[in-house]
């Protein structure tokens, strides 16, 4: 017996060893980067050795991932929500060519968006591609569902998208570990006439896949992330992912008599809920995320017996807590004292001696002398640089935005047109970007606030940072001369204002990298000089 | 046994440590153990709170309803005030008393009082100055958790353990450190509750 106080996260990244991966690839995110560091710093002792390192975005981990299950082996590839959108070109086709060696896709939703741009909801993507998409409940049933997606994938042949949220991957609860599996051994096949998507191949592998589809609902309703849990009312409750949880514990508090029927692994298992729905007069539909199963059971014409996030039995967005679930069954507890008026808000800031600080003193003051002050940026700690007291940026849309937009607006005539993006975040997306600025000769500034890291996640390994980056930049064909590096301290305030001047002057592409260490991250390695960053 | 703790602060003040030491404690008593943390971007010197949940039963949610938690346990006052809605009728709120002013309009100290008083006897404690005579302010989260301790359901020799298991590693100064400022927390806790 082998018990751990393991984050959600962590419980996928250990179930996913025990499973006998070889790899996992991915880019950090939140709430998904716990499962990749969880994995880099337990894997020592596994044999051959896992790889694990950082990839440089969600489409080259997705690729990657499915390089290794081609070859035979078990590869886990881990995300955000969002960072499925940029893989989703690699996930959906591999839902075509299928998979040899296990393929899971751990994809980590964000309702409510703690800490993202959207709360998009990864079960339509599931759909979308047609594959299995399993969602547990639970700490323990992360480790136990990742452990047996990888034989869902692999006798299926297809990948499997494991859906969770942010509730469940950082909240902690004791997971029980099974023995570990061997991994596979090299097996490639050759067959091209299934991994090559020419339009005659790929038809007939579509149509394979279409001919899944009643074994993958087969699997939905033998699994045990499909259950019924009896009870006597008439008014039942469809728990789909961890809103489970939440209507157990109204169930509880309440002494609530209804049925449930819990989903965790789809499609539907149709029969399951036809039964289900037999049963009852009403059916409340609890989805963590958007309504999706809710659309599809009320189907066109409304289906008055159905309740749910779209007729305001529940909210229509964030996550659900117990309370909403109460509700709903008008029922609910007596709040604690309201919050008291002098309470207000504590926004994140920039870290006191942030060098992201200091470059934006410096673009604040340079930005001043002109009359269009827009300033295009992306995603990262320095995003926070649109809070007072900076107010320095004024947009952030998706990783590497800040390039094409600046360069969208320059084309449209909107001078000066600056952009500022972090290292990690200009390999992740930015690069592409900058080589259409330089074939168009667009007056653009890039600044590529170089912090030697990927900050905001917790100080993950950057796929290039230094000299690397102007090395990037020359190749890409931004000229030498405009080619700028500073260093953000106060100190160098003026000489700072001077090249971001000259260089947002400068009527073609330039790129002015400020290049300081994040002050976190070096705490970090004073701390633990022997981490591998 | 079914006990329901909201941990709040400000990021970086090292909440997630307090939680740690109550999870080993809980589990090493074969409870169940469900603990829900903040990660990302409110990191940053933004409000952050945990919920822990310990209970000899299942637990479902890892969120505690509103209405329904034992104990508030803040190492920041402004901060123990936002989750007033989770506290249960005969809650407590135990909170450190030294502010951290990160952001415009933080209220006047009396007028944050002022509103813990309206809870059923809060516990405050000048959590830095205690941890400054334990040895170094960093352990200001042991001298609230010793403050709160007698309102875990889990007895001081336990989380003290629980302080032992987690900090082992950092060697038996740090141990011995953390437990005398663990103590220091109980003790002025104690003495609070027989004075009212």
């Amino acid at each position: 017996m082998n018990k751990r106080l393991l984050l959600g996260a962590e419980a996928i990244a250990l179930g996913a060893l025990d499973a006998g991966i070889s790899g996992v690839y991915a880019y950090p995110g939140t709430p998904s980067t716990e499962i990749t560091e969880y994995i880099q710093q337990n894997s020592a002792d596994r044999q051959p050795p896992v790889r694990s390192a950082w990839s440089a975005n969600e489409k080259t981990a997705y690729e990657a991932a499915l390089g290794m299950a081609y070859a035979g082996k078990r590869s886990l590839v881990c995300m955000k929500h969002v960072g499925l959108n940029v893989a989703a070109d690699a996930f959906i086709n591999s839902a075509i060519t299928g998979v040899n060696g296990g393929l899971v896709l751990a994809v980590a939703d964000d309702p409510s968006m703690h800490s993202s741009q959207n709360e998009q909801d990864s079960r339509v993507y599931g759909k979308f591609a047609m594959v299995p998409v399993i969602e547990p409940a639970s700490q323990q049933e992360l480790y136990d569902a990742t452990r047996e997606a990888f034989d869902m994938s692999e006798s299926l042949g297809l990948p499997v998208l494991l859906r969770l949220t942010t509730r469940l991957s950082h909240s902690r609860a004791v997971v029980e570990s099974a023995p570990e599996r061997a991994q596979n051994r090299l097996h490639a096949l050759c067959e091209p006439e299934r991994y090559v998507l020419m339009p005659q191949n790929a038809r007939r592998q579509y149509e394979h896949l279409v001919s899944l589809q009643p074994r993958l609902e087969e699997f939905s309703e033998h699994s045990g992330l499909n259950t019924l849990v009896p009870g006597n009312g008439k008014s039942g409750v469809i728990a789909f992912g961890i809103a489970f949880n939440y209507v157990m514990e109204a169930r509880e508090i309440f002494e609530l008599d209804c049925p449930v029927l819990r989903i965790g692994c789809y499609p539907l298992p149709r029969k399951k809920v036809e039964a289900f729905f037999a049963g009852c007069d009403s059916v409340l539909v609890a989805e963590e995320g958007y309504p999706v199963y809710e659309e599809l059971l009320r189907g066109f014409f409304g289906g008055k017996q159905i309740r749910g996030r779209l007729d305001g039995a529940l909210p229509r967005t964030g996550e659900l807590d117990t309370d909403h679930i109460a509700r709903a069954f008008g029922r609910h507890l007596d709040h604690g004292l309201p919050i008291p008026g002098i309470v207000s808000n504590r926004p994140p800031e920039l870290c006191k001696g942030c060098g992201h600080r200091d470059l934006y003193e410096a673009l604040n003051i340079v930005m001043g002398s002109y009359d269009q002050k827009h300033v295009f940026s992306d995603i990262g700690c320095y995003t926070l640089g649109a809070l007072p007291p900076f107010n320095a940026i004024h947009t952030c849309v998706d990783m590497g935005a800040s390039v094409t937009m600046a360069k969208g607006a320059a084309d449209a005539g909107l001078l000066p047109a600056v952009a500022v993006i972090g290292d990690s975040t200009f390999t992740h997306s930015g690069m592409t970007g900058l080589l259409d600025a330089v074939n168009d000769r667009s007056p653009v500034t890039i600044i590529i606030s170089d912090n030697d890291t990927v900050a905001m996640t917790g100080g993950q390994s950057s796929s290039a940072t230094g000299s690397r980056l102007i090395e990037i930049c020359l190749g890409i064909g931004v000229e030498k001369e405009h080619i700028r590096t500073i260093v953000p301290l106060k100190s160098h305030l003026d000489e700072n204002i001077t090249v971001l001047g000259e260089e947002i002057a400068y009527e073609g592409v330039s790129v002015v990298i400020a290049q300081r260490e994040c002050i976190e991250n070096a705490a970090r390695k004073k701390r633990n000089p022997a981490a591998n960053h | 046994m079914h006990l329901n703790i909201i941990l709040a602060g400000v990021g970086g003040q090292g909440i997630l440590t307090i939680a740690s030491v109550i999870n080993h404690a809980a589990i090493q008593k074969g409870l169940h153990v469900r603990q829900a943390e903040v990660h990302g971007m409110s990191q940053r010197g933004g409000a952050v709170q945990s919920h822990l949940r310990i209970s000899a039963r299942k637990i479902y949610s890892d969120l505690i309803s509103r209405g329904t938690s034992h104990l508030i346990l803040s190492v920041e006052p402004l901060e123990a005030l936002r989750y007033l809605p989770y506290l249960s009728p005969k809650g407590k709120v135990v909170t450190a008393t030294d502010p951290i002013v990160n952001m415009p309009g933080y209220p006047d100290l009396e007028a944050i009082f002022a509103e813990l008083h309206r809870t059923d006897k809060p516990v405050l404690v000048s959590a830095a100055e205690h941890a400054r005579q334990a040895g170094n302010i960093r352990t200001s989260n042991m001298v609230m958790l010793g403050a709160a301790a007698p309102y875990t359901g889990i007895t001081p020799a336990d989380l003290e353990s629980g302080i032992e298991k987690l900090f082992v590693r950092k060697g038996a100064d740090i141990v011995e450190m953390n437990i005398r400022a663990f103590r220091k927390g109980l003790e002025l806790s104690k003495h609070q509750a027989s004075d009212t």
